[in-house]
């Protein structure tokens, strides 16, 4: 079966410096994999990359059956990113931060709606403006967006930050549905006591190379010093 | 493209309705320099009354400046704009999207700014459907150039003070069109008024045209 995300000495430079300096990655339909490194490593750059938002400056990356060489706009709806930023709008209200989202990626509106419900934002939530939400609450508005999107194959950065036991849970829930229902998963974490046992495969990450690891692995075999 | 620009005019014409920006700090703008105006230029000598249309559209120009940063630096907050670029939104919808919202805001800003000018110079709203018509493509104008600019100086460090240099040069005849049009208007000689129209039409449908092509490539430059 084609992989999901195939990258051949893929470099990705970030003004002159390689953020990414030849990676090789398979990753299979519905693989979940980890990405593990340390900070300034290149998970990020990786995972936007895939995206369709980083340049590829040399090698070959194919995502989805898209040449990113070619066109990398062309897979940026097929996919979900969860970075750092939660992408919302402060002055517009949660729900209308997920409709307007998931409109412009063409989502369902059925999808929106339960989306919404799934990440506990419903009810009186849904109207508060953006800018009064905790971190954590955002990051479950941002997750509500990338759930009702239905993307191909997630690229999650951190998706576990700012979130409280309950919000990790949903995470990982929403992860293992996702891949159930035939989506791909990317993770990019620092938190491997949560992410490792989500994940069916790590890979490490380290300037700028992948070098690919056995699984299943424990948090202590795969912590970086 | 259409669906997608009216999702995008709504989406910020939302914002501008829940965050109060244009009517709580570029209107009382406007209308503060109207006010300053009609202080330097004393009102006695008639200078005030004379140069009614050049101020107006001076006054215009400082609240699309205003706008269009508005307009960018929602999107360059909390990583706004690359999710943009993860939709599966026609870059050509974004730009008139963005567009038609920053005209819609001057069209209530210059409505304002009539009464205000009405009110402060004492000018005589006579030719109406020339000051409706010069409205129309002067605001189209400023806000497809507006909006091609600003997203060029979106991406970078010192868009606040780029942005005004890029832009003012690219409007001048806007403003020259449309104070031309607007002294003929408020003269009784709407006839001397209708060429200017013509010119403030051309040239928003130049930078329409050129926003429609450019806006993608700039996004994803910016």
């Amino acid at each position: 079966m084609d992989s999901v995300v195939h990258l051949r000495a893929a470099v990705s430079l970030l003004g002159r410096f390689p953020a990414l300096a030849g990676v090789d990655l398979d990753v299979a339909p519905s693989e979940i994999v980890l990405v593990r490194g340390p900070n300034g490593a290149g998970k990020t750059t990786l995972l936007r990359l895939c995206a369709g938002l980083a340049h590829l400056s040399s090698g070959e990356a194919v995502v989805l059956g898209c040449d990113l060489a070619d066109d990398p706009k062309a897979v940026r709806a097929r996919v979900g990113l969860l970075g750092h930023a939660t992408a919302l709008y402060d002055d517009l209200t949660v729900i209308d931060n997920v409709r307007f989202w998931a409109r412009a990626a063409g989502a369902r509106s059925a999808d929106t709606e339960e989306a919404i419900e799934q990440l506990g934002l419903g009810g009186r939530l849904a109207k508060v403006p953006v800018a009064r939400l905790s971190a954590g609450q955002r990051r479950r508005a941002a997750l509500a967006i990338l759930v009702a999107r239905r993307p191909e194959l997630w690229l999650l950065d951190e998706p576990h930050a700012g979130l409280d036991a309950t919000g990790r849970d949903l995470v990982d829930d929403l992860v293992r549905r996702a891949a159930a229902a035939g989506a791909t998963v990317l993770i990019a974490s620092h938190e491997l006591d949560r992410a490792v046992p989500l994940a069916q495969r790590t890979v490490t990450i380290v300037g700028g190379r992948v070098q690919p690891e056995a699984s299943p692995v424990s948090p202590e075999a795969v912590r970086v010093p | 493209m259409f669906r997608d620009a009216a999702l995008i005019a709504g989406k910020d014409l939302r914002i501008e309705a829940r965050s109060r920006v244009a009517t709580n700090q570029i209107a009382p703008f406007a209308l503060l320099v109207l006010i300053l105006f009609a202080f330097a230029l004393d009102p006695d000598r008639g200078i005030l009354t004379r140069a009614t249309a050049g101020l107006f559209w001076v006054t215009v120009l400082f609240c699309t400046l205003l706008a269009v940063q508005r307009a960018f630096s929602i999107e360059s907050a909390d990583g706004n704009r690359d999710a943009l670029r993860l939709t599966a939104l026609d870059p050509a919808g974004i730009f008139l999207g963005k567009a038609a919202a920053i005209a819609l805001e001057l069209l209530g800003l210059e409505v304002l700014l009539l009464l205000g000018v009405v009110v402060l110079y004492d000018a005589s709203l006579d030719s109406a459907g020339l000051l409706i018509l010069t409205a129309l493509a002067a605001t189209a104008g400023l806000a497809s150039a507006g909006t091609l600019y600003g997203v060029l100086a979106a991406g970078l460090r010192v868009r606040e003070t780029l942005l005004p240099l890029l832009l003012l040069p690219v409007v001048a005849p806007v403003l020259i069109g449309s104070t031309r049009a607007f002294e003929a208007a408020l003269s009784g000689s709407p006839s001397d008024g209708w060429p200017w129209v013509g010119l403030l039409s051309v040239f928003a449908l130049v930078y329409l045209a050129l926003g429609l092509v450019a806006f993608g490539p700039l996004l994803e430059e910016s």
